[in-house]
């Protein structure tokens, strides 16, 4: 593909390109299905994803379900900064906008969506919001990217791209709707 | 930002990021569990020289809703009552590990000398000081105008705001026009001659004598209370009087632009600068104000105490 090019081309040996416009397409058709086959179908499922890159994720799956389905899956958006551990560690963080469909979330099947999966502490942010919402059936996660170096017990149910890496590398991911392209890299690093 | 004080400190951009803050907040009223788990092991007092009942609940229901501990502290039923001043009030809440100040004082200028004299290390937090100012009462009428006459976002540019009645006495009158400049919106005070203040002219504002005039021409008119427990002379012949020329009613309502809404801080007198089939009408949004009043209060909280304090950053 022309990413790997553009790739060679024009970036120092500090940025690699781990999936491109395409495999990233892949990844959300083959999670999409996963999920709907882990469920038996698209009924009483809410994505709820995680802002900023989460949210455009989980819209995304969901046409991506429609089409498999045919089943319209409720999308929404959970902003969990009131919730993070580290809100001390920092200045005061902007919120953003959550968003929970009509429905509510009781006696649902939430999957939360986030673009990388990390230390996991999102996630336990996360799941303490979703506590205070309501009582869903169960509560699955998908990620675009699983980099490894979890910090608390929290694993994803469906992983678009495992991805090791070392703890100084970044992992970048870029969505059309809000970047320029689609386009996930690592930067940075020792190497 | 440390401290609110002033609605004149706020900038464009903090004033919009508190109103942005306030609106995500808001949802939290409509869950079945309407608590945040933000502030959890701070501590919040709630510090009034002065009767209040609505702003010392909601800062009180605001601060429980994001965690935190309140304390109460009452001059009436405390040791400010034995004569202790407010140095030694203040070493005190500083002394038990306050971490936020919320003080409404019957003296200008209260909050700006906790806020800056040393004696505590926490926030300071204007809830109202003599007739100076009232910051959060300012953002949350901003906050109500945005919702009903804007789409709920940015600021108010073009925004016409007509602010009737005791402008001499209102510390919610001066905090509204410092705000709603800022914003891009255009204030005009009205009221007799005798309720306006020295140098009003030098307010960032319009000054008018004549109700009637001024109501076709705005967005949003803000009736104030006749403070008459801040009067020691006669200001105006009588109620009846005063009324007739400031109050609004059916008739003057009648004037407003189709979508003028009507504000009120609160607490109304019905019958003085608001007729009770006006306070009723469905164009007065004075729930709201007092709904978003919360809001605001969280939002200003969560943005004073949320993240890592002034000191740890300058250790940094």
């Amino acid at each position: 593909m022309d990413s790997a090019f553009t790739d060679s081309a024009f970036s120092g040996p500090a940025r690699s390109v781990v999936l491109d416009a395409g495999d990233i397409g892949r990844a959300i058709r083959r999670i999409a299905h996963e999920i709907v086959e882990r469920n038996k179908g698209a009924a009483d499922l809410i994505l709820l994803g995680i802002p900023t890159r989460g949210v455009f994720l989980a819209s995304r799956i969901a046409a991506s379900i429609e089409q498999i389905d045919g089943e319209v899956v409720a999308v929404g958006a959970l902003d969990v900064t009131l919730y993070r551990d580290d809100l001390r560690l920092r200045p005061t963080r902007a919120l953003e906008p959550s968003a929970i469909p009509d429905s509510g979330v009781d006696d649902k099947v939430v999957v939360l969506i986030d673009d990388v999966l990390f230390s996991g502490r999102t996630i336990r942010a996360a799941l303490d919001a979703l506590n205070d919402i309501g009582r869903p059936r169960a509560v699955q996660l998908a990620a675009l990217v699983d980099r490894g170096h979890r910090e608390l017990p929290i694993r994803a149910d469906f992983v678009g791209k495992n991805l090791p890496t070392a703890l100084a590398e970044q992992v970048r991911v870029r969505l059309i709707e809000f970047d320029d392209r689609d386009e996930v890299s690592i930067e940075g690093g020792s190497n | 930002m440390r401290h609110l004080l002033s609605a004149g400190d706020l900038d464009v951009d903090s004033a919009c990021l508190i109103l942005d803050t306030a609106a995500q907040l808001a949802s939290v009223t409509d869950r079945s569990v309407k608590k945040l788990p933000t502030l959890r092991g701070r501590t919040v007092v709630n510090l009034f020289f002065e009767d209040s009942t609505r702003t010392r609940i909601s800062f009180e229901i605001a601060a429980k809703r994001l965690s935190a501990d309140v304390i109460n502290f009452v001059a009436k039923s405390s040791s400010v009552s034995k004569g202790e001043s407010l140095k030694d009030t203040a070493l005190t809440l500083e002394a038990m590990g306050a971490d936020a100040v919320v003080i409404r004082h019957s003296s200008s200028g209260a909050p700006h000398r906790l806020a800056t004299a040393g004696w505590i290390q926490g926030s300071v937090v204007n809830a109202g000081d003599g007739t100076h100012e009232h910051p959060t009462q300012a953002l949350l009428d901003a906050f109500t105008l945005r919702h009903h006459l804007r789409d709920g976002t940015g600021d108010l540019a073009g925004l016409r705001v007509a602010i009737v009645g005791d402008i001499l006495h209102s510390r919610v009158a001066r905090s509204n026009v410092l705000l709603l400049r800022t914003l891009g919106a255009h204030a005009t005070v009205v009221a007799p001659p005798t309720l306006l203040p020295y140098g009003v002219n030098e307010w960032p504002c319009s000054v008018s004598y004549d109700l009637d005039e001024v109501l076709p021409n705005v967005d949003a008119v803000m009736m104030l209370r006749v403070q008459t427990e801040r009067m020691q002379a006669a200001y105006f012949p009588s109620v009846n009087e005063y009324s007739r020329r400031y109050g609004l009613d059916i008739r003057r309502m009648g004037l407003l632009p189709p979508h003028a809404i009507i504000l009120h801080p609160g607490p109304m007198n019905r019958g003085m600068e608001i007729s009770a089939d006006v306070a009723d009408s469905t164009r007065a949004v004075m729930a709201e104000q007092v709904a978003n009043g919360v809001s605001i209060r969280m939002a200003v909280l969560y943005l004073l105490l949320g993240g890592m304090s002034e000191d740890d950053r300058k250790g940094l």
